[in-house]
């Protein structure tokens, strides 16, 4: 787990406002190569947008986001193929019900012309592998428990070999009993030096994997720090309350 | 007259089956080619909705597409069919039978426009931002993520429209074209016989109809495959 100097993504003034609703108010910060970073915050802050504009999922009305030294934010990138080195995990899992889960790993590095499908194959069969799912491999989503779903969603995206992942509260939509292994797959990919940026409610994830704490709280980011320190000597007023009711 | 003699006089004497048997050929030419048509042309109508609801994009061919709808939607098909033949084909030489399937294509293009965009909108968003996030441009999310989902929900109202394009085309006859329909008509003015011909007639629709139910039946439980139970 070492985090480079290497600057992967820059976030520079961002803002995001849904007619005269501002979600996001010019937030700035450098998310390094081997960082894992953890965002929390209350309900409605502005954490998922933010999350979902490093890869444009949502369109930022302001600022830049330099992904790799290029500018996404620029109307002429080509934001598909951006996207291809950014993976995402969401709420939801989003597999595609269908088909197998073998063919929604294999899905995108096949038709986007990365992979043969003998190669697609082969790291199909060895992500499954690695998420602990060799079994599941000609079974359809809807087969699986929330816990497997996602497991899954995690090696669709690692499939395509993305240099950083993004989560989308993970884990908030599955039982407590498969909170668990989930978060047990994160922390190896995380032990294994990728990047990571994940909007979680998991206090303990944050403490124990993060590299790096944000809150984020009225659009903005109101306190970074490592989390020994964000969460023992936690400044803002607005995030010692936050964290008085959470832990 | 027996029962076997009405029947001979209907159907056999005079080779009067041709009646039908040429007009059911009639009714499936006019039936298959509208419904190719009416597939093409709705699935572009709806690519253009959905694309220009989602986007932005595509705003003049989406206004363009409204107007289609309500024009096609707001008349009677019979009444298009006569335009069609009458107006816009009045001095041209096309087969009569081609200018019918164009018609009910067109028509039927309107209703499975709607169908097919319905069908995109009950794919949650979920799934077209987990296409986009792993790199695939919204057409390619589309093709590969979006519409064989969207074609499996709404295969069962597809079929119904195609039940009812077929039962449709029976008004091609008002543009002289011997059809199922007109066939049985004819020979009940020939031989004064109502009953028999029409009857048949109308069994020809059925059996059909119920082939083709029967057909989508087995796709549709084909294609279920991927859900559980």
């Amino acid at each position: 787990m070492s985090v480079s100097s290497e600057v992967l993504i820059k976030v520079d003034h961002l803002k995001k406002h849904f007619g005269e609703l501002d979600v996001l108010n010019d937030i700035s910060t450098e998310i390094r190569k081997g960082e894992v970073i953890a965002i929390i915050g209350p309900s409605g802050c502005g954490k998922s947008t933010f999350l979902r504009s490093l890869n444009l999922l949502e369109t930022p009305t302001g600022g830049t986001i330099t992904f790799e030294g290029v500018d996404i934010t620029d109307k002429k990138v080509n934001v598909d193929k951006m996207r291809q080195k950014i993976g995402m995990v969401f709420q939801q899992f989003n597999l595609f019900p269908h088909m197998t889960i073998k063919k929604n790993i294999m899905l995108a590095p096949t038709k986007l012309g990365l992979m043969t499908k003998e190669e697609a194959s082969a790291r199909a069969d060895e992500l499954l592998e690695r998420v602990g799912l060799p079994d599941k491999a000609n079974q359809y989503p809807d087969m699986l428990s929330g816990g497997q779903k996602q497991r899954i969603a995690i090696a669709r995206a690692l499939a395509m070999n993305p240099d950083v992942m993004l989560f989308d509260e993970p884990t908030s939509a599955l039982d407590p009993e498969m909170v668990g292994e989930v978060l047990e797959l994160m922390k190896e990919l995380a032990e294994d030096g990728m990047t990571m940026v994940v909007v979680t409610h998991e206090m303990g994830f944050a403490r124990e994997v993060a590299t790096r704490v944000l809150f984020i709280d009225e659009g903005v980011i109101k306190e970074e720090n490592t989390p020994k320190e964000f969460f023992a000597n936690p400044k803002n007023p607005r995030l010692r309350d936050f964290l008085s009711k959470v832990l | 007259m027996t029962f076997q003699e009405k029947l001979y006089q209907n159907f056999i004497e005079d080779k009067r089956y041709l009646y039908l048997l040429n007009g059911l050929g009639n009714t499936l030419r006019i039936t298959v080619l509208a419904l190719l048509l009416g597939l093409v042309v709705g699935t572009l109508i709806a690519v253009v909705r959905t694309t220009s609801d989602k986007t932005g994009k595509l705003r003049i061919l989406n206004i363009i597409a409204k107007i289609y709808l309500t024009v096609i939607r707001g008349t009677p098909v019979m009444v298009q069919l006569l335009i069609i033949y009458y107006v816009i084909f009045a001095s041209s030489r096309a087969d009569k039978w081609l200018i019918a399937a164009l018609a009910f294509g067109l028509n039927s293009g309107a209703y499975v426009a709607e169908i097919i965009r319905s069908g995109i909108m009950s794919i949650e968003a979920g799934q077209m931002e987990a296409g986009r996030s792993l790199g695939f441009s919204y057409a390619a999310t589309m093709r590969y993520i979006i519409a064989p989902q969207a074609f499996k929900n709404v295969l069962p109202a597809l079929a119904n429209e195609f039940i009812v394009l077929l039962k449709e085309t029976s008004v091609s006859g008002y543009i002289g074209i011997a059809d199922l329909t007109r066939g049985g008509d004819i020979i009940r003015s020939v031989t004064y016989e109502a009953f028999l011909p029409l009857i048949a007639v109308a069994l020809i629709y059925l059996v059909i109809v119920m082939g083709l139910s029967a057909a989508v039946g087995k796709l549709e439980r084909r294609l279920r495959t991927s859900e559980r139970k």
